[in-house]
């Protein structure tokens, strides 16, 4: 496994296993180590995305916009390591949960809006982010994520989890996968794909940049 | 606010003096823009704030502020108003067809060729009938059944507006009305996600339940649900297959709904799919209605 992982994300050991880590308050109960918190692969598909060595290009200290952020969960890791992050939610029940995260973290700022309707946040979001995370789980995910696309600097990334679940069960994953991937070809170049079996069912990693 | 070129292209805070956190707290929530801007920059140059750092605690604070307020006030929509709401629904649309009855009988008296129904008690208290129907009491009485037919209507539209804002995946799968009344036979939103999907299945039959327990009956295969067009649109014979499906996938939103909140789309997808494989049961037998059946 390559290792290409932010500052401020290191592979620990946690009782005898080694897992990813970042620095920052405990959020949803995971095992801590001092100051380090384990991140668990199996709950973020950020996380899985680092853990199997993708090349997300992330270095830490980026200016970040995360779409569907929930709970808190992943954002919590990726403001831990990363500069000014801006979390979208839409569902007010897990924005509660993402509140008491942001509580402890000043460069978090909880939005509860509409991924969908990028003009909601348009006046709070600034321009040129570095990153754009996407893991919302509706229909259209391509779209969102070409929507949001004038968030993202020219030479930033997009980190995409494709649920194809959403898109529709009752078709094959694969093919979801490639619709989406088609689809996004109108903003951006794929630059990597890959399953993330291992921790998430029928779910798609894809590292993007806008073209 | 200016005009709105400028509106589309103002930050949140370009209204603001800087210590009203009121003021940013709306602009946060009830604001928008056509694209973003280089907006800690901006703030910085427009003399908002003095740095960057300075700018980012201020959106922190704001953020936090502004969202919390939104998450208590979307959330007050809470479950025990459906309740009442819905109730309050049923009650009004009874008594206007029991009154509507009532003034059918009388009105008939007066004029042979009087109408039916909470429709002709609308037209008489429009006073659209020119049958010199003249007696005051009988248009006060169809006045009183079209004002409970009205409030009954705008009862519907504040629960299909709010139970989805309750329950997103229970009224996705359900259309909100029926959400709205699995939650009230329920006793709430909470009561419905512990009760098990056999229990869901038959809510609203408690009188062929109870009948089937006593050992004289057979057991109901379902209750309110069946106003589910999956349900409806099934073929008898396959209706409790249908019934059991249905009430599974509600059940299972009601838990989502209860305990996350988070809108699951599959969820819909799921069911569908699952009808369709039961409603092919039928189109078998019947090989020459090419697709089969009347149920779409």
């Amino acid at each position: 496994m390559s290792e290409q992982l932010p500052e401020g994300v290191q592979r620990r050991e946690f009782d005898g296993t080694e897992r990813l880590a970042t620095r920052g308050e405990p959020v949803y109960g995971e095992p801590t180590d001092g100051e380090w918190r384990a991140w668990n692969p199996h709950r973020s598909k950020l996380g899985a995305m680092l853990e199997l060595g993708m090349d997300t290009a992330l270095s830490g200290g980026e200016t970040v916009l995360y779409l569907g952020a929930a709970s808190g969960t992943t954002v919590s890791h990726v403001a831990d390591f990363a500069g000014p992050t801006y979390a979208v939610e839409f569902a007010p029940r897990p924005v509660r949960d993402l509140l008491s995260a942001a509580e402890s973290r000043e460069r978090l700022f909880p939005l509860l809006k509409d991924a969908r309707k990028p003009a909601t946040y348009a006046h709070v979001v600034e321009s040129d982010v570095d990153v754009l995370v996407q893991d919302v789980a509706t229909r259209g995910q391509a779209r969102v994520a070409l929507e949001n696309r004038q968030f993202l600097a020219d030479d930033g990334r997009l980190l995409l989890a494709v649920k194809a679940r959403s898109e529709d069960v009752t078709r094959e994953p694969e093919t979801v996968f490639e619709d989406v991937r088609e689809e996004l070809s109108e903003g951006y170049e794929v630059l990597e794909a890959r399953r993330l079996e291992e921790y998430h069912a029928d779910h798609l990693g894809i590292v993007a940049r806008p073209r | 606010m200016t005009d709105e070129t400028e509106t589309a292209k103002a930050g949140w805070f370009s209204d603001l003096d800087s210590g009203d956190l009121e003021a940013a707290e709306d602009a946060i929530t009830e604001g928008e823009a056509k694209a973003p801007r280089e907006w800690p920059a901006i703030a910085v140059e427009s003399g908002y704030t003095d740095s960057r750092d300075e700018y980012y605690d201020r959106l922190h604070e704001a953020t936090m502020t502004a969202t919390r307020a939104e998450v208590r006030e979307r959330e007050r929509a809470d479950d025990q108003q459906l309740v009442h709401a819905i109730r309050a629904m049923d009650d009004c649309s009874r008594t206007a067809n029991e009154l509507a009855e009532r003034l059918a009988e009388w009105a008939g008296t007066v004029d042979p060729d009087a109408g039916t129904g909470v429709e002709y008690a609308r037209t008489l208290a429009r006073g659209e009938s020119e049958d010199g129907l003249e007696e005051p009491a009988i248009r006060s009485l169809a006045e009183r059944v079209a004002g409970l037919a009205d409030e009954a209507d705008e009862l519907r539209e504040f629960v299909e507006r709010q139970t989805p804002a309750v329950a997103p995946n229970l009224s996705a799968l359900a259309e909100p009305v029926l959400a709205a009344r699995l939650i009230s036979l329920a006793g709430g939103l909470e009561e419905l996600a512990k009760k098990p999907s056999g229990t869901v299945q038959v809510l609203g039959a408690e009188d062929a339940l109870f009948a089937h327990l006593r050992g004289h009956a057979p057991s109901p295969k379902h209750g309110i649900i069946y106003t589910h067009d999956a349900v409806r649109g099934t073929h008898p014979e396959n209706r409790g297959s249908a019934a059991r499906a249905v009430a599974g996938k509600l059940s299972i939103a009601a838990r989502v709904d209860h305990y996350s909140g988070e809108l699951k789309p599959e969820l819909e997808a799921e069911l569908t799919e699952r009808i369709e494989t039961i409603q092919a049961r039928t189109t078998d037998e019947d090989v020459d209605s090419d697709g089969g059946a009347d149920d779409e």
